[in-house]
């Protein structure tokens, strides 16, 4: 489905990325962990062409390096940014519509599908997305993506500044996510949601990939977590 | 004094709508680039001459649709191979091409049509008073006038806050990244946004020119009280540019209409004086007279005590 190789980005003279090599397949969930500042949000703007690529990458075969936003999103590749972007003067329901990316195809999602699975959406219809909790903001951007029929979506820290029970929330709606044939590559820092739903993790440091692994090699692997993971 | 009141309050709004379907264009373009467009007047300069042109051939209606059409094109060709190649260089340079782009389309049109004043006239079956009161006719074509921009509005209304083009554009104006990403082409919805401006500037010039006259310094006239209302209503906001036009409009009429002045105050106030005194000028000055600066001096009220204008929450 995605297929990074050889990835560098430079913010500035900043050499951020130096070499970034992985790749994810059909309806996986494959986490990106790594501590802050490693380029994992980097590397998702950098797939997402927000930041100038230099290397390959290949979704669904074909090469998006170098490509428009607006043209990598329409070849099926979503992204729910980290700071989450919740448009504050639309409502739940625009900013839903906002995700589709025409009226006329009817994709693995809708509208009310998405207020059934998540009822506090649903009777916020027409509230502003400003005033919604950070939960509900974190849900609602998540099925903005949804709404454009993305074949994989890439999230950066969702979970950031959540309670515990939103946090598991945002693991239910990943699974189903998942279920539904959608690849998704989850960008986290916090190990307990990327091991209990991934099915293979990357860890990240200096810009590079420096372990590649299951979550159960990743539970055994002591020096790992604690050389690139743990504070 | 009620006909008066009821003519200078229908006259008022003839110029506040008029100025509403330019300063919407112009203050949208704010929103979404974050420059302001010096030469928005210019097209509006460019939709009377346009509309004269097409009417001396084909008569007033198929200007009236042809012109926006083609001033609508005209901007869009100068946002995608002007105004976005200069953006890379920052807000001044884009400031430096549209000043720039005024000049020229000043110009252009005095090369073309010459400096004279053009005889475009409004439509013979728009010539007939619309109603007669107190004595007092209000043409049709005033009427159309009116009509039109109300149209305009309600249209611009329902697309921008209804339609799924319109919560685009809102979300671009904010977070033109985030939009993209979702799948949408920021630059084009852009484009498209500083044509419809620049169509209804267009707009605005083909139905006020047999009024205000069509002649190369329209776009003077008009374009300074333009920035004014654009930033009296607060920068980017739809809904100031439309309270500020209609304000300044009807200030600007009720002014006009008008009969009292200094030596009205001063005689209220109980003061007078000597006709050769140095500063005779001002103390028998009329409102009337001062009409044309209320504008600017409602500007200045603003941004002492409103510097974010009346709607606007721009503090940057």
């Amino acid at each position: 489905m995605l297929e990074v190789k050889d990835l560098h980005a430079y913010y500035g003279k900043s050499h951020i990325l130096q070499g970034v090599n992985f790749n994810v397949q059909q309806g996986e969930i494959v986490s990106l962990l790594g501590r802050n500042g490693v380029g994992r949000s980097t590397t998702v703007k950098t797939i997402m062409g927000e930041v100038a690529p230099e290397g390959s990458i290949k979704f669904k075969g074909e090469e998006i390096a170098g490509k428009k936003s607006f043209e990598i999103a329409h070849l099926g590749l979503g992204y729910v940014p980290e700071n989450r972007d919740i448009f504050p003067t639309l409502t739940v329901r625009q900013n839903l519509v906002l995700g589709m990316k025409s009226t006329k195809s009817e994709g693995r999602w809708n509208i009310e599908e998405m207020f059934k699975m998540f009822p506090n959406l649903g009777e916020r219809a027409d509230v502003h997305g400003g005033v919604l909790s950070g939960g509900e903001q974190q849900m609602l951007c998540m099925c903005r993506t949804l709404m454009g029929d993305p074949d994989m979506i890439m999230i950066d820290e969702p979970t950031e500044g959540l309670a515990p029970k939103i946090v598991e929330q945002v693991a239910l709606l990943l699974q189903e996510i998942a279920k539904r044939g959608v690849a998704i590559l989850l960008v986290e820092q916090k190990l307990s949601i990327a091991l209990k739903i991934s099915h293979r993790l990357y860890v990240m440091g200096h810009g590079k990939i420096v372990y590649e692994g299951t979550p159960d090699s990743l539970l055994k692997a002591n020096e790992i977590r604690s050389e690139w993971l743990e504070v | 004094m009620l006909e008066v009141f009821i003519f200078a309050t229908l006259n008022g709004l003839v110029t506040g709508l008029l100025l509403f379907m330019l300063a919407s264009g112009l203050t949208l373009i704010f929103s979404m680039m974050g420059v302001l467009n010096f030469a928005h007047a210019s097209f509006y300069m460019l939709g009377a001459y346009f509309a004269y042109s097409i009417s001396l051939q084909f008569g007033f209606w198929l200007g009236l649709i042809f012109a926006p059409l083609i001033v609508g094109c005209l901007g869009a060709a100068v946002e995608r191979y002007g105004l976005r190649r200069v953006h890379e260089s920052g807000h001044v340079a884009e400031l430096v091409f549209t000043f720039g782009l005024a000049f020229l389309i000043e110009e252009a049109i005095q090369f073309f049509w010459g400096p004279d004043t053009k005889n475009y006239q409004s439509p013979d079956i728009l010539d007939f008073p619309l109603f007669t009161l107190f004595g007092q006719e209000f043409s049709a074509y005033r009427g159309f006038m009116i009509g039109v921009s109300v149209l305009i509005f309600i249209g611009l209304f329902r697309v921008l806050t209804r339609s799924r083009i319109g919560i685009i554009i809102q979300a671009a104006i904010t977070h033109p990244n985030t939009v993209a990403n979702l799948g949408h082409n920021v630059p084009l919805i852009f484009m498209g946004v500083f044509g419809v401006g620049t169509a209804l500037a267009g707009l605005a010039g083909v139905i006020a020119g047999p009024v205000l006259t069509t002649f190369p310094g329209m776009a003077i006239v008009l374009g300074s009280i333009v920035f004014v209302i654009v930033v009296i209503g607060g920068l980017g906001s739809l809904a100031g540019a439309f309270i500020a036009s209609l304000l300044i409009g009807l200030l600007q009429s009720y002014a006009i209409a008008s009969d009292v002045g200094m030596p009205d105050l001063l005689n209220f106030l109980g003061v007078s004086f000597e006709r050769d005194h140095p500063l005779n000028d001002l103390w028998t000055m009329t409102l009337p007279q001062i009409a044309p600066i209320l504008p600017f001096l409602l500007l200045v009220l603003v941004l002492i005590f409103r510097p974010t204008g009346l709607m606007g929450n721009r503090e940057e």
